[in-house]
């Protein structure tokens, strides 16, 4: 039977109400009075040098009540990046500013030269086309091999080059890796791109800054992920704003995928012009701001080896990628490449040796950092594509040269420095097989086949760590801060709970699934928990949503801020009941001494907390609020297998997604219904992103799909039905809640399925085609098959 | 976007003397023009909305059998009220956009922007159809003049697109996948005369007439006839979404599909 | 500066607009009906529809002015008279249709605009009339759902388990 309150319920959202009736309230629907409106004049080259910028004119423009440029920005910081990278010598990654508008120096379409603020957004607008920016334009870098060519046009005159470093990892591995490659029976060699994304949460960002001169407090509304990370990056490295003058506030937030956690410009911009003016100040992104803006993902350009004995068994893997880093470090990038990607090389295989090389290139483009999945996808789609170009070349089949190779004893430490805790990847694959009906394709096929379409099946499995991440474990990796999470779970007198977490709901449903795991660890209704987040005002330090955390680190705090809160309400519970603390049972919302009738209600003891009258006083405080703050002592490690049929229209090349099939094992499940809706999501993303996203640049920098014009979202009707199960369960050993993190997932596994699935559906049909970079667009597929 | 006044005329008269002012556009469902308007790409200094022009709006046939469109009339209307008269007329209409852009956007602003992807040059210059401003008719053939080019004067607005009704037609649209505009789109139409043959999305000089495929199915309107031609990638559309060779290729498959469907 | 007036969600409104003013900011701004979102400058996400004259319309590619006595019904109309929510609004609660929420109102919008054209739409159907209405979150498979729930087929629970 379904259950139908507490852990693994299916609870429908609270949260849907105020969606459903218009009633949310997105940073956009935040209006302040007496606010100004910013418009940012932003380069139209994708490199140049700034000469001069007249603003007089615009200055005296209608509406006109401020303009800024980068001159007014000297003196407070630049932009920070959180993660340092030491290279495969030893020495720090190269590091350059980021201002937050322009210094000298254009670097990307899109980077901010100037603002304009103005009483309407209108007015501002009309006023910076009276701006006049004086531009000498420079040679753009955009291809990354050719910006780490020698003699190639720098991105920051102060770097020694456009890498940012190199990396190996790990490092030691490196010669027996080259021995074994060049030992080995047999080796498949692949050279793969993995395209730009834009990420495109549908609310596009906004800002809003305010400043109260009484008490000299800066509030900044944000599109945010995570708003305590904004206050500690902005306040302590680009205002100069101690915590406790700077209130950051994330509402409700319209998708994030990554987009929303990295601290941007704009932000900082806000937030110091409202201080300066003494007026609140709101941007707005247009969307085609958005798509020079939003920190881009994935770009990365890899060379991948695997050696092979004879049987089959992975003896090594070798890898060379370029990593695009764009223009300027955002929040994360450097840890995208290397840490979320590197340490993902084994996969779910017993590679004994595995070697990944990563060059980071500054380019002419705007930064790539974190989107869904964040180097993993990057991991998982080049060695599921050569495990399924290695089986072909070996005439292994596809799944059991994964079986033969799979992980089946846990925990297992990987050569890429990480421990898996526990999987079953044959029980997910066996899942797989099975929802698929993977044993009916052959008929399928020739169903296909008599409709004059070519049916191909694809198959692949992935792992990811989540639960980002142990602070200790990061830290040695270059984090410049731990990645903990926090709780307050405060009890009123009357019993009902509050919950202030650090993780931030924007579109998880938090709101419902976190006061699921109370309700059953105290035994009362989901209906007398409720969550606040997105607020630094109102909840302790935390660092935000993404990395498939906010369960696994920020469900973990709260319910170790719970469990504080059970132990002493069961002293105080005992007291009441004149009985020891030892030999208090709470159950069902009831606290009773062990083996005998005598009880008290939950309601009882959380009235006595606050009422102290016949309390332990001397022994106990009043109250009944604690916080907890959760450090994870490892990733968990989410896995399935994922398998997609395909059709190809022969004539046209076009790729219909006909069933796809997701079997996850995400260890525990509070929400099931939420959990398959991140499936869900995370599944159309990935076939987005292996069918039509494509963010491309031209060779002098432009961005060729810089709209929803070109830029091709997935809609209705390009994705099917999806089939999901999660019900292979290994519970992560590490967490109080064995879960494991689902956000992600479907993002990473379903590209190489799609892709294994055409190359499959091609070469059933005598087409010799090796591979197809994505996205899978039918005209490069038909130039594939007639190639 | 640019400030400018709206004006909503109720006649076609006043629609022209609005239009006589200077920076003047006309507005038909805005569902091209009010994008454009907010990149600045455009900046009219008075809009003259058509939507109010009654007798700019609705579908009938006249006296000679042809289909009559207004130039106001939506998309959706005609995808509705066409499909008894001239139903490849009707579902080309209905693959336009979406819902929402169908309830607004206008055959009249369609063929008045004639965007180099856009459905309706293909069933104008397709269906040989005539072109009815203020002031003349123009052949459809004499209509386009290139991609965004029309044989339009400044202030002449469309009041009336008249079609010939074919034995059979059908419209083949290859989605581009972000616009939804067609990557490419070939509008097949059989006469009693013989067959026309307009493509749409292909061409970088916008939609065109494949006068080789129209002389083979005259001969023979079957998809046989069609086999040994094939489109030159010269002149064709490269982007992102699809080159040159992909192009043409689309043009002889779409063209052997619609040939196939046509009704 | 012109005034308009039109009637929204059955309420007579009114109110100065330049020429330039589009649909959606009279309605968020003006009218503080913030519900309709504004997802993108090209008209292509569908956050922003609304019914006009009781036709799915992009409020972002209208001008405030064009409506003026129109019948304008946004997603704070959508609500059953006692405060509930209406069917649909309640099948995309039944049915996980939204995660985010941004999207949302364009959806049920153009779900309304679609079962009153279609009571009984295939998947497909439903698939192909939402190509104007863009969601980052669901991957679409619950929203397809909740619109078949609303028009009365049968679907299946939530979550297998």
């Amino acid at each position: 039977m379904p259950k139908d309150h507490g852990i693994g319920a299916s609870n429908k959202r609270r949260e849907d109400v105020r969606f459903l009736t218009g009633r949310g309230k997105y940073t956009d629907d935040i209006n302040l009075a007496g606010q100004a409106y910013v418009h940012f004049v932003r380069s139209d080259v994708a490199h140049g040098t700034i000469n001069k910028i007249y603003t007089t004119a615009a200055a005296a423009a209608d509406g006109v009540v401020g303009i800024f440029t980068g001159a007014d920005f000297e003196g407070v910081g630049g932009l920070p990046c959180g993660w340092q990278v030491t290279d495969r010598h030893g020495n720090p990654m190269q590091e350059p500013p980021h201002p937050v508008l322009a210094q000298g120096k254009v670097r990307h379409v899109g980077d901010p030269i100037a603002a304009v603020v103005a009483t309407s957004y209108e007015a501002a607008r009309d006023a910076a086309a009276l701006l006049d920016v004086d531009i000498a334009e420079l040679p753009a870098v955009v291809d990354m091999k050719a910006a780490v060519a020698d003699g190639a046009t720098k991105v920051h005159d102060e770097l020694e080059s456009n890498l940012c470093y190199d990396w190996g990892f790990v490092e030691e591995n490196r010669d027996a890796v080259d021995t074994a490659i060049k030992n080995a029976h047999h080796v498949t060699t692949l050279e793969l791109v993995n395209n730009r994304l834009i990420p495109n949460a549908m609310e596009p960002r906004v800002a809003v800054g305010a400043y109260d001169p009484t008490n000299d407090e800066s509030t900044l509304y944000t599109t945010s992920q995570n708003p305590h990370v904004i206050r500690l990056l902005m306040g302590a490295f680009v205002l100069g704003i101690p915590e406790h003058k700077l209130r950051v506030v994330a509402p409700d937030v319209g998708g994030g995928f990554g987009s929303k956690i990295f601290h941007y410009a704009e932000e900082a911009f806000c937030t110091f012009a409202a201080k300066q003016l003494k007026m609140p100040v709101k941007w707005t992104a247009q969307r085609s701001e958005s798509f020079m803006t939003d920190a881009h993902g994935r770009d990365h350009v890899t060379k991948i080896e695997l050696a092979l004995d004879a049987e089959g068994h992975f003896q090594a893997i070798r890898t060379e990628t370029y990593a695009n880093m764009g223009a300027y470090l955002s929040t994360f990038a450097p840890s995208v490449p290397t840490w979320l990607h590197g340490t993902l090389m084994a996969g779910n295989y017993k590679t004994p040796l595995i070697y990944v090389n990563v060059k980071a290139v500054f380019t002419n483009t705007v930064p790539v950092d974190a989107y869904r999945g964040a180097g993993r996808p990057e991991a998982t789609f080049q060695l599921e594509r050569v495990i399924d170009v290695a089986a072909r070349e070996m005439g292994i089949d596809p799944v059991e040269l994964r079986r033969k190779n799979f992980v089946t004893e846990f925990p297992y430490a990987t050569p890429v420095a990480v421990e898996y805790d526990t999987g079953d990847y044959n029980a997910v694959m066996d899942k797989a097989l099975e929802i698929a009906d993977v044993a009916g394709f052959d008929a399928r096929a020739a169903a296909s086949q008599a409709a004059g379409k070519w049916r191909g099946l694809g198959i692949n499995t992935y792992i990811e760590a989540c639960g980002i991440a142990p602070s200790a474990l990061v830290g040695q990796l270059g984090a410049r801060a731990g990645l903990y999470e926090s709780a307050t779970v405060r009890v009123n007198a009357t019993g009902g709970l509050v919950v202030m977490t650090g993780s931030h709901s924007h579109g998880q449903g938090h709101e419902t699934a976190f006061p699921q795991v109370i309700a059953e660890m105290i035994g009362i209704d989901e209906s007398m928990v409720e969550v606040v987040h997105g607020d630094t005002a109102n909840t302790p330090m935390g660092m935000g949503t993404y990395g498939s955390r906010s369960l696994a680190v920020g469900g973990s705090a709260m319910v170790r801020a719970t469990e504080k809160i059970i132990n002493k309400a069961k002293k105080i519970a005992a007291h009441l009941l004149e009985a020891s603390a030892d030999d208090i049972e709470l159950k069902d919302g009831q606290f009773s001494v062990a083996g005998t009738d005598k009880s008290v209600a939950w309601g009882d003891v959380t009235l006595a907390a606050y009422v102290p009258h016949n309390y332990p006083l001397e022994d106990i405080e009043p109250g009944l609020e604690e916080t907890a703050f959760y450090d994870p002592s490892n990733f968990t490690y989410p896995a399935g297998a994922y398998i997609c049929e395909v059709e190809v229209d022969p004539d046209t090349g076009k790729v219909t997604i006909d069933r796809f099939s997701a079997a996850d094992d995400f260890g525990n499940v509070v929400n099931p219904m939420i959990v398959e809706g991140q499936v869900h999501g995370g599944l159309a993303q990935g076939i987005g992103q292996a069918l039509l996203e494509n963010c491309a640049y031209d060779e002098n920098g432009q961005i060729l799909s810089a709209s929803y014009m070109d830029y091709a979202m997935p809609r209705a009707d390009d994705v099917p039905m999806f089939s999901v199960d999660h019900s292979c369960q290994t519970p992560c050993t590490h967490n109080p809640l064995g879960v494991k993190g689902c956000g992600e997932a479907g993002a990473i596994g379903s590209p190489p399925a799609v892709v294994n699935a055409v190359v499959d559906a091609l070469q059933r049909n005598g087409r010799d085609v090796r591979h197809i970079d994505m996205p899978l667009s039918p005209s490069r597929v038909w130039s594939a098959m007639n190639g | 976007m640019h400030n400018f006044e709206l004006v909503k005329p109720t006649t076609i008269a006043d629609a022209v003397s609005a239009l006589g002012g200077e920076d003047a556009q006309a507005l038909g469902g805005g569902q091209t023009l009010i994008p454009t308007m907010k990149q600045r790409l455009a900046a009219p200094a008075v809009l003259v909305s058509t939507a109010g022009i009654d007798e700019m709006k609705g579908v009938c046939l006249d006296d000679n059998g042809r289909l009559c469109i207004g130039g106001a009339t939506t998309h959706a209307t005609v995808a509705a009220e066409a499909a008894a008269h001239y139903p490849g007329l009707a579902a080309l209409a209905s693959t336009i956009g979406d819902p929402a852009v169908r309830n607004r956007g206008t055959i009249g602003g369609s063929l008045a922007n004639n965007d180099p992807a856009a459905c309706y040059p293909a069933g104008v210059l397709g269906s040989g159809a005539m072109v009815v401003t203020n002031s003349r008719e123009i052949a459809a053939d004499d209509y386009f003049q290139g991609m965004f080019t029309t044989a339009l004067d400044e202030g002449e607005i469309i009041t009336e697109v008249k079609f010939p009704v074919p034995e059979k037609s059908n419209y083949q649209k290859f989605l581009q996948p972000a616009s939804r505009f067609a990557l490419t789109g070939v509008f097949v139409a059989k006469f009693g005369g013989g067959v026309r043959v307009a493509i749409t999305g292909a061409s970088e000089d916008g939609v065109f007439r494949w006068t080789a495929a129209e002389e083979a199915l005259s001969a023979d309107f079957s998809t046989g006839a069609v086999d040994g031609l094939s489109m030159a990638a010269d002149g064709l559309i490269n982007d992102l979404h699809g080159t040159p060779a992909y192009r043409a290729n689309l043009c002889k498959v779409l063209t052997v599909r619609a040939v196939n469907a046509a009704a | 500066m012109t005034t308009v007036s039109m009637t929204v969600n059955g309420k007579s409104v009114s109110g100065d607009v330049e020429g330039r003013t589009l649909l959606s900011a009279f309605l968020r701004e003006d009218l503080g009906l913030t519900g309709t979102h504004v997802g993108c400058d090209t008209s292509q996400c569908g956050a922003c529809v609304v019914h006009v004259d009781g036709k799915a319309v992009k409020a972002c590619s209208v001008f405030a002015g064009e409506c003026d006595g129109s019948e304008v019904t946004t997603i704070e109309g959508m609500a059953n008279a006692d405060g509930s929510m209406g069917t649909i609004q309640q099948a995309f609660q039944d049915y996980h249709g939204l995660q985010c929420g941004f999207c949302t109102p364009g959806m049920v919008m153009s779900a309304a605009a679609l079962l009153a054209e279609n009571p009984t739409p295939s998947e497909a159907e439903i698939r192909h009339y939402l190509e104007g209405n863009i969601c980052r979150c669901t991957g679409y498979h619950n929203i397809v759902r909740a619109i078949q729930a609303a028009s009365g087929q049968d679907v299946a629970p939530v979550a297998a388990e």
